[in-house]
């Protein structure tokens, strides 16, 4: 039989232990990590690892792509050459780049904005909540992908319109998120002490709030990354995204897509191998996350 | 019922007017007029053109006389680009083919979508649930501007089968492609929403005691499981007719239907805004009033929703 000694030497597991613990037991969520992790070190030390620069055309397989322009270790073009002659791998080091920090600024951009927005709203109840609320249904209505092409058309086509764009295609769902959750946690008992004892309301949406609102939005986040930089990647591919020399999975399967019918398909199958292997990576990471988060899923 | 749904379109006329504003204040505050060209134009000239196209006028009677033509005469005024052609006949050209394929796409994904979600949940960890979750995690990294590439590849190019672009109303072999490519994400997605609101159902009480009576299998999925299941569904469908629509400006560029989205990406190319607000805004009242028949839809079969 136990006795209380016992009991008490056991080393007690906090929330954050055990969902870590669930996390690494998800073996397609470590998968997706991993692959995510060398996703990442292949765009940020890809370019030392290239031969040729983004924009650098080489004359010994211009005109002649499709015979040697094809993958090859010997002349240096890893990935091979695209159809003007540039080095593909440093392209698609570059276009991952693009993608990435699209992906991961456009969802910070979204996480903050409705976090913020979402938790003031659940905060504040009554009137506010009302309209806010009925603000974002009025915006969400709107069909935010026309919005920012407008916008990329109307004010040119800069990364930082593409942040802005894309960051707000998406922070609507996540305010309705974060004020469902604040509104339950709102009423919870230490919320009412923090209100007793005299604390700001700002302090207690800063302080008490929103760390208990990390959890749900850490999980929505990582889903978010990837519908980010699926959004990059569709405005891209119909040519409004990044300006050439610079490039993103999108331009580059829009480009390798245009010219397959020549038979130099490895300029779709390099962008299209990354494109894949780091939204379903995104998607794995997440969906574990969520399971191990997630305290319905218990 | 009827106050809800006169309290949903009381809702839904001043989002369509910000909408109509909105972009209208968007395109007024753009750098650059839409005759700024390579061309230096003479001033008389650009006067000129000013006067035709009412932008000599003060942005609020601007804002104003737009609307006034928008919502009396449904009229978006003409190109900016395309001096013989009005913004209406651009729309009266491509929108007939966008709903085409987007209709038959839209019911494929429906049609498809709840069967595969159906059979999967009624077979659970069977290897059509299995075949029902792969194609749901699949069809998750494919977006349309990547399986349109891949299916022209495999279907135009090595196997020759079908045409890589083109459209002719009275051939369906131009339709196939198109409508796999805008249909494969959503198919999917209501696949999975299907699935698992079925599995949710399959495990309620009233199933139970319907089993226990002595239920026949098929008549408990008919009636007492499919409707509560496909609620759910329902709410996606809206923001997937929306998503459709805007998908098919990947397949107008990449199939040459020559749909609404084609146009829409020209006008961006081009800088041709009153095309561009003209779509958005029928667009936007188009998703607006397809939501807005959803939750009526919704409310109506819901009895748990009061209005």
């Amino acid at each position: 039989m136990k006795t209380q000694a016992d009991i008490a030497v056991v080393k007690g597991r906090s929330l954050w232990s055990e969902a870590r613990r669930r996390f690494y037991k998800n073996i397609a969520a470590m998968l997706g990590l991993i692959v995510l992790i060398l996703v990442s070190l292949f765009a940020f030390f890809g370019q030392y690892i290239a031969q040729f620069p983004i924009d650098e055309i080489d004359f010994n397989v211009i005109g002649q792509v499709e015979q040697e322009g094809g993958p090859s270790i010997k002349n240096g073009h890893y990935f091979g050459t695209d159809d003007l002659g540039r080095d593909l791998f440093a392209r698609v080091v570059q276009g991952t780049q693009v993608s990435l920090i699209v992906g991961f600024v456009g969802a910070f951009i979204a996480v903050a904005m409705g976090t913020l927005y979402g938790a003031i709203a659940g905060y504040a109840g009554g009137r506010t909540d009302n309209i806010m609320m009925r603000v974002v249904d009025i915006l969400m209505a709107i069909p935010s992908m026309f919005v920012i092409i407008l916008l990329l058309v109307m004010f040119g086509r800069s990364m930082a319109m593409l942040f802005i764009g894309v960051g707000m295609l998406s922070w609507l769902d996540m305010s309705r998120i974060v004020r469902g959750q604040t509104l339950s946690i709102k009423n919870k008992e230490y919320i009412h002490a923090a209100q007793a004892m005299g604390v700001s309301d700002v302090k207690i949406i800063t302080r008490h709030i929103l760390p208990n609102l990390w959890g749900i939005v850490a999980v929505y986040a990582t889903l978010l990354i990837p519908l980010m930089i699926l959004t990059e990647s569709f405005i891209s591919f119909i040519g409004l995204g990044v300006q050439e020399p610079l490039t993103s999975w999108g331009a580059l399967i829009s480009e390798g897509a245009g010219t397959m019918q020549y038979g130099t398909l490895w300029q779709l199958t390099f962008p299209l191998f990354f494109f894949v292997i780091t939204i379903s990576a995104f998607y794995f990471v997440g969906d574990g996350l969520r399971d191990a988060l997630d305290p319905k899923e218990r | 019922m009827l106050t809800y749904i006169v309290r949903r379109l009381i809702i839904a006329i001043p989002t369509l007017l910000i909408l109509v504003v909105l972009s209208f204040t968007l395109m007024h505050a753009a750098p650059g007029g839409p005759f700024t060209a390579d061309r230096e134009v003479p001033p008389e000239i650009l006067a000129n053109l000013e006067a035709r196209y009412g932008l000599d006028q003060p942005f609020v009677v601007q804002v104003f006389v737009y609307l006034k033509n928008v919502v009396l005469h449904f009229d978006f005024g003409p190109s900016f680009v395309y001096k013989d052609r009005t913004v209406n006949e651009i729309i009266a050209n491509g929108f007939p083919i966008t709903l085409t394929y987007g209709a038959i796409a839209f019911a494929v994904a429906v049609f498809f979508g709840v069967a595969l979600g159906v059979a999967a949940a009624t077979h659970h960890n069977r290897w059509i649930d299995y075949f029902a979750v792969g194609i749901a995690i699949g069809a998750q990294v494919l977006p349309n501007f990547v399986l349109a590439p891949i299916l022209v590849l495999v279907f135009t190019l090595m196997l020759g089968w079908l045409p890589g672009g083109g459209w002719e109303y009275d051939q369906p072999r131009y339709i196939i492609m198109p409508v796999i490519a805008l249909a494969t994400s959503f198919l999917a997605s209501i696949a999975r929403i299907t699935r698992s609101s079925m599995l949710e159902v399959l495990n309620a009480q009233h199933v139970r005691t319907a089993r226990a009576k002595g239920l026949p299998s098929h008549r408990v999925i008919l009636s007492h499981v499919l409707k509560p299941a496909l609620l759910p569904v329902l709410s996606y469908l809206g923001p997937t007719f929306v998503t459709m629509i805007t998908g098919s400006v990947v397949i107008d560029m990449f199939f040459s239907t020559g749909g609404i989205g084609l146009s829409l990406v020209n006008a961006a190319l081009n800088r041709d805004y009153s095309v561009m607000m003209g779509i958005t805004i029928l667009i936007g009242a188009l998703t607006i009033g397809f939501n807005l028949l959803i939750d009526i839809l919704y409310a109506w079969i819901d009895p748990k929703i009061r209005y």
